[in-house]
């Protein structure tokens, strides 16, 4: 059996430190695997969360090795053995204990955030009618499954804690998904660039390199996003316009 | 977006070029600083030359016709060439502009422009050369931060304007790339050009387009092009022209940095050589028909 050495973040939201922990594993196994087994052999009070163990809960979000990443997606055999292994909470957010980190800042975000507002139904049943072709690009953003991996990899958060300003990629994500759809009707381009803050997003595309279910957030959400800002508030063009020809129904 | 139980109370924030990350995170950087840094001085360099901008004005390449895209379009010759480049669009320097002014400095902040302003590059050039941060998940060496919010980098948001012009250079380089097609008949007595010239094809006019179809590569995949096509809209499916314009700029754009770079060098590699040929240092190979 191959062994590891996983240098494991513990402490709270008072500080901590690594420890170190030795540990055979079998093929096959990912690094949530070789946590578990540490947790089950040499620190039964080592605190991790997790749900699915299938990259579909978003529950076991960590750093390995100084990358966020799912625990429980993360196989073994694609990392290094001949050092240790670090696993550490997300740096983003409120450590509560271990590995385990408080990510209720999002929640709150997100009620914040308008709620999809469709508009009158197109038939009498109370039913609409939608293209393939249109809802397209908003099914990527519905891939989400709220790991906040992004949000933790993304610099305006992780280093300057601008989490009163700034919602984060994930929330463009959420809000684009809004905003590009085919049957909403609210407005939230004012949100998107006061409260949200896109102008933070400086493009690095961290946020997508990490993404598990590998929507492209930076191209496909942020971008476009940014580039409808724009038409509303950064395009003198625009805005000439706009003076002689009242606004078209664009969307 | 708060209310109220922010501050949250995080571990520290690492020091600069701090991580945990044990790959070799520094090397997209480092490319970026030595490929752009590179491309950056160069460009100066031949922008402050104002000169070996026309490969037909170096001794053995009297037959060629090839006008580095670094000057192009060429507003005026210099002054003191035995013949004009036939180029130019004014037939001299306005008197008005100081002598170290060149005809590229003219138009170099279109391109220039267009480029510092992308998306793709922006990415790029934040981590690289302000290590805002250095790389994904590498600790940074500011604790203060504007983004792209307030002035100055709001001002990138002006992007869309340096693409309009951009769509335009692809045309005046396409019409380059014609008139490299263009070889003089030169006296061999006299050493000097006939007046005569005949259709042909050369490396250089290989190169300018190649060149051209990369820049090409390159705008049509600019992100604020998609949302201009279509990217701006939410229904797309009754409008089949903006469908499939959407698609086809989607399609490049998935490849924009690799576009990007690609063209950056082609640019560089083509001045190089149309400013070897004009020096007289390298010699064209061409047949006519
Ligand atoms: S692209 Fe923007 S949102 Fe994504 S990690 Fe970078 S700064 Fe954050
Ligand atoms: S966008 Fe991707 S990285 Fe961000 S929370 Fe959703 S699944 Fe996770
Ligand atoms: S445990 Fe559900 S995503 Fe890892
Ligand atoms: S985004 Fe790169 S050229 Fe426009």
């Amino acid at each position: 059996m191959p062994g590891a050495t996983l240098r494991i973040w513990r402490g709270d939201k008072d500080g901590g430190d690594f420890f170190e922990y030795r540990s055979d594993y079998e093929d096959g196994m990912v690094v949530l695997d070789v946590v578990h087994k540490v947790q089950a052999e040499q620190a039964n009070d080592l605190a991790v969360r997790w749900n699915c163990k299938a990259g579909k809960c978003g529950s076991c979000s960590a750093e390995i090795n100084g990358t966020p990443r799912l625990m429980c997606m993360t196989r073994m055999d694609t990392l290094p053995t001949d050092r240790p292994i670090t696993v550490e909470p997300m740096q983003a957010f409120p450590v509560i204990r271990d590995l385990v980190t408080d990510v209720s800042w999002n929640y709150r975000v997100k009620r914040q955030i308008k709620p999809f507002a469709p508009r009158k139904p197109d038939a009498p049943d109370g039913t609409w009618r939608m293209q393939q072709a249109d809802v397209e690009r908003v099914q990527e953003f519905r891939k989400c499954i709220e790991c906040f991996l992004c949000q933790d990899v993304c610099h305006v958060l992780r280093d300057h804690h601008k989490h009163e300003e700034f919602i984060g990629p994930r929330f463009f994500v959420y809000s684009a998904a809004l905003e590009m759809h085919p049957l909403d009707t609210a407005d939230r381009l004012a949100d998107l660039k006061q409260a949200g803050s896109i102008g933070y997003c400086n493009i690095t595309k961290c946020c997508t390199k990490v993404c598990p279910e590998h929507i492209h957030i930076t191209d496909n959400a942020i971008i476009p996003l940014k580039e409808r800002v724009v038409d509303e508030y950064y395009d003198p063009l625009k805005k000439l316009v706009r003076l002689f020809i009242p606004r078209r129904a664009e969307r | 977006m708060a209310d109220g139980v922010v501050p949250l109370k995080l571990r520290p924030r690492r020091g600069f070029l701090q991580t945990m990350r044990t790959d070799a995170w520094w090397i997209g950087p480092l490319l970026t600083i030595l490929g752009f840094g590179a491309f950056l001085v160069w460009a100066n360099v031949r922008v402050f030359e104002n000169d070996h901008y026309y490969s037909g004005h170096g001794g053995f390449n009297l037959a060629t016709n090839y006008l580095t895209p670094f000057y192009s379009p060429l507003l005026f010759d210099v002054a003191e060439k035995a013949f004009p480049s036939g180029h130019a669009i004014l037939s001299e320097k306005p008197g008005f502009l100081p002598g170290f002014v060149s005809a590229a400095a003219l138009i170099l902040i279109f391109p220039a422009g267009f480029r510092f302003t992308c998306y793709y590059y922006r990415g790029a050039y934040y981590k690289a050369f302000w290590g805002d941060p250095a790389n994904c998940a590498v600790g940074e060496p500011r604790s203060g931060y504007l983004g792209e919010r307030t002035l100055p980098l709001v001002l990138q948001n002006i992007h869309r304007y340096f693409l309009y012009a951009a769509l335009i250079f692809i045309l005046i380089l396409s019409w380059d790339v014609l008139t490299a097609f263009k070889f003089y008949e030169v006296d061999q007595v006299t050493g000097r050009r006939t007046g005569a010239w005949r259709v042909g094809i050369g490396v250089g006019t290989v190169l300018m387009a190649v060149n051209v179809v990369l820049i090409a590569m390159y705008t049509l995949g600019c992100h604020s092009l998609r949302h201009l096509v279509g990217g701006k809209r939410d229904c797309i499916s009754d409008k089949p022209l903006s469908a499939k314009m959407y698609n086809c700029v989607t399609c490049l754009n998935n490849r924009h940095m690799l576009w990007a770079w690609c063209s950056l060098l082609s640019v560089g590699f083509t001045d190089i050589y149309v400013w070897k040929l004009a020096r007289g240092e390298w010699m064209d190979y061409f047949f006519t028909f």
